[in-house]
């Protein structure tokens, strides 16, 4: 399984951290509201199909990402940063032109 | 000065080795740079902190991800969104850009005594670096002066190619010896010299 890292072009999987279920939403951490709470603890989706992910490139620039992965096929479906991309810096783009 | 002492110091025997009888197809060396520096810039600061590079370096850094060059007494490339590793022959880089960035730019970590600096070269450099690392190693696809961050195992590598046929591998020094006898191991069935 290749995930194309925004900065680093393709890479392989074991270069990459799982970071969990990319469609839970983390209540204020002074929120009381239990539910909440218990649906971002223990709610998943678990879809047979695409699913939105967080990854970290771990063994590459450590940057953390949103992936859509297709749990059924492991096509990597999108990749991008968490943080958005702010400077020419944070694109591959001149050098391939190179 | 106190003489840094090298952490491949028992591993690292000068001479050809390996199956060298057709000739030597890799040149194995520890560059040792007095300074290795890294720089990471706040969000939406990375050009002031591109400019702090040209100013205490010299180096104008090319746009893109990866990006890099090296002088051959300087070097800098960058590794991931926002952050660059910087070498120098020289040491004191650390205190050069303590002055340039500023704390509303970014941050300045000192990597001299942390990082160690390996070079590869030679015609069988690409084949022999493509035995440890997944990533291109082809000409097109990894320029001159271009930086890498991969990782071999649990050994984290940044790699700058400082020329066609040259790479500059910058492992943890902890590392650094166990990763310099694969290498060497991994160049015997071509032949290698250490210089
Ligand atoms: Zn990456």
């Amino acid at each position: 399984m290749l995930i194309t890292c925004p900065y680093c072009g393709p890479r392989d999987v074991v270069e990459f951290t799982y970071q969990g279920d990319g469609n839970r939403e983390r209540p204020d951490p002074a929120s009381q509201n239990f539910e909440a709470w218990n649906a971002y603890v223990y709610d998943r989706l678990n879809p047979a199909g695409d699913h939105n992910e967080i990854w970290q490139h771990s063994g590459g620039c450590r940057a953390h990402l949103r992936v859509v992965r297709n749990t059924l096929t492991h096509e990597i479906l999108s990749v991008a940063f968490i943080r958005g991309a702010h400077t020419s810096t944070a694109r591959r783009k001149a050098e391939d032109k190179s | 000065m106190v003489e840094r002492q090298s952490p491949l110091e028992p591993e690292f025997h000068i001479g050809s080795h390996g199956n060298f009888e057709h000739g030597v197809e890799i040149i194995l060396t520890e560059t040792g740079p007095g300074s290795i520096v890294q720089l990471a810039a706040w969000p939406g600061e990375e050009k002031k902190l591109i400019a702090a590079i040209r100013t205490v370096t010299g180096l104008a850094l090319p746009d893109g991800a990866g990006g890099g060059l090296s002088d051959g007494m300087k070097s800098v490339f960058g590794f991931a969104p926002g952050k660059f590793t910087v070498a120098d022959e020289a040491e004191g880089l650390a205190g050069a850009f303590a002055k340039a960035v500023t704390p509303a730019i970014g941050t300045v970590t000192d990597l001299s005594h942390g990082r160690t600096a390996i070079r590869i070269a030679g015609p069988k450099a690409e084949w022999v670096l493509a035995k440890f690392f997944a990533i291109d190693f082809a000409l097109p696809a990894f320029p001159v002066g271009a930086g890498r961050s991969t990782a071999h195992h649990d050994v984290f590598a940044q790699i700058q190619r400082t020329g066609s046929d040259q790479f500059d591998i910058y492992v943890f020094r902890s590392f650094a010896r166990s990763f310099w006898k694969a290498l060497c191991h991994a160049s015997e069935e071509v032949g290698y010299e250490v210089q």
